[in-house]
């Protein structure tokens, strides 16, 4: 009675799964086209639409005027402003992430037990993370102008007045805001070195600096890796707190790279084409340091 | 006695907690006491907030514009996502990985590098100058975390949930909505806090993409607040625009402070 319906089940099994796969592999691709329709009207389409750009006369006001390459990329580089601006968000960027790593390490190692005391400090180191960083710029531009700063005790102090006091002005600004997130990356990492490793350490009579020095920062290296690239990929894009804090003054001294993509693309010169030669360059730029920094992390690992 | 030697620890750390608590006790304390060049000079109270809330189309228009950004990019980013997650993590599909991988890539190219772009393709979409266009290209920033998180949080889900999804026979959208959901909650939680404070928080993308006054987010609106009549600054007016800007930031972020956490950790341990 039963037999012939298990055979008919059995010869129909095989068609049955590939069906059962192609309707899956159907099923799966309609789940991810809202996340394909995103990526490619949002990011693909407009990573060639920028290509194009930036080889072609294109005004902000008047659009596509035709191709005109390679003039954009000559301008730019022509720019009275762009190596001043590569130099100063060079400098920037290793001024804030020497500062903050060290900074968020330390952080980091003061509050690893958790009590309830350390609990409250990393809730507090956390906190200007939730902020914007515009309106973290925009509180440091209340607290740091002549007329309203708490911090004039000493008498009157000008802080962005010249071009080195915008800079650590602005730094003493991203530190505030970063540290307690780097710090939470960082602590991440201390939290995976297994107690074991500490105690051989201790046996072999190894003191704090040692155990610091040669247990610690070894195993600490990917998290640290990770913090650097975040931190490195950041502070080279900065826009929002010299736009706010500065407005790239004293006598643009600190203008980042991409504030003169903006001001190229919107203010001024209205260039969009030159704007996109420009975005273009620092675009590749980043990949190769980028890829530079990955393989630097893997040779070491391995 | 232990506690006794440890007292110059507390006294350093107690220290360094107040350093960084500093600046926003300030701006709150700022924003409501009397000082010369503002509207509240003398006395106590709310005089800043009430110029802030007349500064052009008045703050309430700028805080809709804000919220609806916001909600709107929170509600895409997880429809998205959640699809998006469920499918690399429970299906297999040719091109998954390739588009697995372009959406990360979203992470690797600067904002600015893009915006130039979209900001010609929302004109040619008739969506330039709108919270709608704003809100789904701040969609797709979010995407690249987004998209991972939901993924690794359907991979996470125990295989006896899947199967006993698959076993009840129903069809994988009511496996999905009726099984699976409540079990990547966190991840939800967690996609949706940070979308909703990238949103809230952005800068260039609306300074870019609107230029329309009545439709600027907050964030703008208190940044040009700044240049206001003659070039003397209202510092009282930006003080309160500050904590106007941080409050549900930080009101969120307390609340939800695990999930915050949790969500840098399992992104921080896959990096």
């Amino acid at each position: 009675m039963a037999s012939p319906l298990v055979a008919q089940r059995e010869a129909s099994a095989a068609p049955l799964k590939a069906t059962k796969k192609r309707s899956k592999a159907i099923a799966g691709w309609g789940y991810a086209t809202p996340t394909a329709v995103f990526v490619l009207l949002f990011f693909v389409v407009p990573i060639i639409i920028v290509a194009r750009m930036s080889v072609s006369d294109w005004g902000l006001f008047a659009g596509d005027q035709g191709w005109n390459a390679p003039e954009n990329y000559q301008d730019v580089l022509d720019d009275r402003l762009l190596w001043p601006a590569v130099w100063f968000t060079i400098k920037y960027t290793v001024v804030t992430t020497v500062i903050l790593l060290a900074l968020a390490l330390g952080l980091a190692l003061l509050v690893q037990e958790s009590t309830r005391w350390t609990g409250f400090l990393r809730t507090s180191f956390l906190i200007p993370s939730a902020l914007g960083l515009a309106s973290a710029s925009l509180l440091f531009y209340a607290l740091y102008s002549p007329q309203s700063s708490p911090l004039d005790f000493f008498g009157p102090v000008s802080f962005l007045g010249t071009p080195g006091k915008a800079l650590w002005s602005t730094v003493a600004l991203i530190v505030w805001r970063f540290a307690g997130f780097y710090m939470l990356l960082l602590l991440v990492g201390l939290q995976g070195i297994s107690g074991d490793v500490y105690e051989a350490a201790r046996l072999d009579g190894a003191n704090r600096w040692h155990t610091f020095r040669y247990v610690t920062l070894p195993l600490l290296k990917s998290s640290i890796a990770l913090c650097t690239i975040l931190c490195v990929t950041g502070s080279l894009l900065a826009f929002d707190q010299f736009y706010i804090l500065t407005k790239g003054g004293p006598d643009n001294s600190t203008i980042t790279i991409v504030q003169l993509v903006y001001n190229m693309a919107f203010q001024g010169q209205n260039n969009l084409g030159r704007a996109a030669a420009l975005s273009i360059l620092i675009l590749i730029a980043l990949l190769v340091l980028n890829a530079l920094q990955f393989r630097g992390l893997r040779d070491k690992e391995s | 006695m232990l506690r006794f030697v440890r007292m110059p620890q507390y006294v350093l750390t107690g220290a360094l907690a107040l350093l960084f608590l500093f600046p926003l006790v300030w701006a709150s304390y700022a924003s409501v006491s009397p000082q010369p060049g503002t509207a509240q000079t003398s006395g106590f109270g709310f005089a800043n907030y009430e110029t802030l809330a007349n500064y052009q189309a008045g703050i309430g228009q700028y805080l809709l514009n804000s919220t609806l950004v916001s909600a709107m990019t929170v509600l895409f980013t997880l429809g998205v996502a959640t699809f998006g997650g469920y499918a690399f993590a429970m299906f297999r599909f040719p091109g998954r990985n390739a588009l697995f991988l372009v959406t990360l890539a979203i992470l690797m190219v600067p904002y600015a590098t893009l915006l130039i772009p979209l900001y010609v393709l929302l004109n040619q979409l008739g969506l330039q100058n709108s919270l709608f266009g704003l809100a789904l290209v701040l969609t797709m920033f979010q995407l690249p975390f987004a998209v991972f998180m939901m993924r690794i949080s359907f991979e996470a889900i125990p295989k006896d949930l899947k199967e006993s999804a698959e076993v009840d026979g129903c069809g994988s959208f009511r496996a999905l909505t009726h099984i699976l959901m409540p079990a990547v909650k966190p991840g939800l939680i967690t996609v949706g806090l940070f979308a909703f404070l990238a949103a809230w928080n952005d800068f260039i993308t609306p300074l870019v993409l609107i230029s329309d006054s009545e439709k600027l987010p907050l964030p703008l609106a208190v940044a040009n607040m700044r240049q206001q009549v003659m070039g003397i600054v209202d510092y009282g007016a930006t003080e309160a625009g500050v904590v106007v800007l941080a409050l549900p930031c930080i009101v969120l972020f307390l609340a939800l402070q695990r999930h915050y956490v949790r969500g840098f950790m399992s992104g921080a341990l896959k990096g």
